[in-house]
């Protein structure tokens, strides 16, 4: 096969992506350069997503992640701004590091083993042509569908929204005289 | 075309740098940075079983059903969001009384 | 991937397929997005002369005929001028964050057809795609601001941030329309859904939310608080100076022109227009409409006085989003209702389909869609009324308590 196989270069540069602002995330000792590193990563897997033929996803994290999430993080950083350069960046380093490798050398082994090679049938996608958003619209809407789980859903982010407001709301009088 | 084992790894890698970040770093913030991570992992193999299924019959005309890891995957994302605004709230809560982002240091309910 | 066109006749001097398609797709990019980075060197220009013109002066005139190559001239002004980093900044972040303001606005040129045969790309998510990549300025304002490390700017960041994150939601319900009526978030679907009437006739106010907003996501007058100059020493970019603030810049002239080629393709339908389908007529037809709402944005930008910001903030909460929501629920009803009747042009399915509609199959659907406009737009006009009513004779009590206060002359 002479034909370049782009999708792997592409495959590549956003694993890295995502691998790599994961790693800058859990290391860097600057806050608000963590929160850039995890939007790097979650670029990276918007972009495995594309790869993977689910482009509203994609579309969808980039505008949650990337134009709310991260946002929010920075405000937190930047609200809880005198603590961000913490000398200590770590509780119990080492173990930690030891404990998070064996469970990835065991999710290697317990998941990733399996279907190896040894199972052809997911060696290759199912199809190559997919048309998902409008099918995905009607998959949450219709009764056959997800229509239950959407409206839990809804009521989960309105509940998250008010809670997060009454938690957050600055009551206290005594707060102002500080 | 890459096959889905790759995918695999790539999600655990992710989902054990998240692991490592939520059971080790010191400042709150960072702790629900770690867990984005970890639900971004369990989102991308969500996604990646759901397309590399040969169980589904044709994914150009799919039944509501046959897209459930594009939906698992949507409804995650709604948890992450309705997760970082709580959290981020709670985290801030804690810093105003306790002047402390550390989650370590926020146990005034341990018996 | 099939190789016709530009590929075919790369592949024939000898190249492997794989890499002539590459190359073509190469360029494509590339001729995709030098269209914005041509066009703003030219708006810059636009916008200056326009605004001399409403202020009654005649401005740049010295450098080329009519003053054209002034841009060039302050593109090289701004190229020798010292490119200040400051020593506490990050510095990374600091000469990151224009980068990504500019590219949030070029990005989205992506999208645009230009023509039906010639667009960047046609994405199944087209609109939504505009949402994500318009994102991208809140992050670069945000990134610019904190890594100047200058409170000023973090806190000239965390004024636009606010007005930004708000101003997103009426945008994106203000949007939801055109989507809605074409039935696809695809640019070129929803330009077709207008070959026998565009979206403007459909629901005016929609187009009025979505240029308010706009105008307001690009920071421009009435909404400036980002950079005001006459108040402010400046905003998140105070520490800037170079060709680093000149992208931010940039990256705003760009933005007006590219809300008018939006709006151009959202409701004014795109390269449509009565009698004309010539493909380079089109591309023409396109430029004219995104012109003219160009013009109106820069005419806006010179006449209206800027708002403060408490008013910028409750103008957004408690007008523009309930009337953006209250839009799209009686609109999504009424396209239910009129499916029903059987008023909309339909396809086999039974789903609606504006593509193959002609101008008098979309006709009573227009006049439903524009009344319940005109409807929902009284009880609003009139609270307008009494709002400004209200202030004003807040105002004139406040001039008259202060006149007594002087008479009595203590």
């Amino acid at each position: 096969m002479s034909q370049i196989d782009f999708s792997a270069i592409a495959f590549f540069i956003f694993s890295l992506l995502a691998l790599g602002g994961g790693f800058g995330v859990v290391t860097n000792r600057n806050l608000f350069r963590g929160t850039i590193w995890l939007m790097v990563s979650l670029f990276g897997v918007a972009g495995l997503f594309v790869l993977l033929s689910a482009p509203f996803l994609a579309a969808v994290q980039v505008l949650v992640y990337i134009g709310a999430i991260a946002i929010l993080f920075t405000f937190a950083v930047m609200l809880t701004r005198s603590l961000t350069h913490l000398t200590a960046r770590y509780n119990r380093l080492w173990p930690t590091a030891i404990g998070a490798a064996l469970l990835f050398a065991m999710l290697i082994v317990g998941v990733i083993w399996p279907v190896f090679g040894a199972n052809e049938a997911f060696a290759v996608p199912a199809s190559d042509v997919v048309r998902n958003t409008t099918d995905l619209g009607l998959a949450l809407v219709s009764g056959e569908g997800y229509v239950l789980p959407f409206e839990v859903a809804s009521l989960l982010l309105t509940a998250a929204m008010i809670g997060a407001i009454v938690i957050a709301r600055d009551v206290d009088e005594e707060e102002i005289g500080e | 075309m890459v096959p889905l084992w790759m995918y695999l790894t790539v999600a655990a890698g992710l989902f054990c740098l998240g692991v490592f970040g939520v059971l080790s770093r010191r400042n709150g913030v960072a702790v629900l940075m770690s867990i984005e991570l970890m639900l971004n992992a369990v989102n991308i193999n969500a996604v990646a079983f759901w397309r590399y299924n040969t169980t589904i019959a044709s994914l150009t005309q799919p039944a509501p059903s046959e897209l459930n890891g594009i939906v698992f995957a949507a409804f995650l994302l709604v948890v992450a969001a309705a997760e970082a605004a709580v959290g981020l709230a709670i985290i801030i809560t804690v810093y105003r009384n306790r002047r402390s982002v550390d989650p370590e240091e926020a146990d005034t309910l341990r018996g | 991937m099939d190789c016709t066109g530009l590929c075919e006749v790369i592949a024939q001097s000898g190249l492997d397929v794989g890499l002539a398609q590459f190359l073509s797709l190469l360029l494509a990019v590339v001729a995709v997005s030098g269209v914005p980075l041509v066009t703003v060197i030219f708006l810059i220009w636009v916008e200056r002369k326009i605004a001399a013109r409403i202020q009654d002066r005649i401005g740049p005139n010295r450098v080329g005929p009519f003053g054209l190559v002034q841009t060039f001239a302050d593109l090289l002004k701004l190229l020798v001028k010292e490119d200040i980093t400051p020593t506490a900044a990050d510095r990374l972040l600091y000469n990151v964050a224009p980068l990504i303001s500019f590219a949030s606005v070029a990005l989205i040129w992506a999208i645009v057809p230009y023509t039906p045969y010639h667009f960047g790309a046609d994405l199944e998510i087209g609109a939504l795609y505009f949402v994500a990549v318009a994102s991208l300025g809140t992050l670069a304002i945000m990134t610019a601001g904190w890594a100047s490390n200058n409170k000023y700017a973090l806190l000239g960041a965390f004024r636009v941030v606010a007005l930004l994150v708000s101003y997103e939601i009426p945008l994106v319900f203000a949007l939801m329309v055109p989507v809605l009526l074409a039935g696809s978030m695809s640019m070129l679907d929803i330009v077709y859904a207008q070959g026998g009437m565009w979206f403007v006739f459909m629901s005016p106010l929609a187009m009025l939310l979505f240029f308010i907003s706009s105008q307001a996501e690009t920071g421009r007058a009435p909404f400036d608080l980002i950079e005001a100059e006459s108040e402010l020493v400046a905003g998140f970019n105070i520490e800037y100076s170079g060709m680093k603030f000149g992208m931010f810049f940039a990256a705003e002239f760009l933005h007006v022109f590219t809300n008018g080629v939006l709006i151009a393709v959202l409701f004014m339908g795109g390269w449509f227009f009565p009698g004309w389908q010539e493909p380079l007529i089109a591309f023409f037809w396109l430029g004219v409409k995104a012109s003219l709402v160009y013009f109106v944005s820069l005419w806006i930008r010179n006449t209206v006085p800027r708002f403060r910001i408490d008013q910028v903030m409750k103008f957004n909460w408690f007008f523009l989003v309930p009337i953006s929501i209250v839009n799209v629920l009686v609109l999504s009803f009424l396209v239910m209702v009129l499916k029903e009747i059987g008023l909309v042009p339909l396809d086999e399915a039974g789903n609606m389909a504006l593509q193959t509609g002609t101008f008098v199959e979309m006709l009573p659907m227009t006049i439903v869609l524009l009344l319940s406009n005109v409807l929902i737009c009284i009880p609003i006009i009139n609270r307008l009324r009494r709002s400004g009513n209200e202030s004003r004779a807040e105002l004139e009590a406040r001039a008259a308590s202060r006149a007594v206060a002087g008479a009595t002359g203590d």
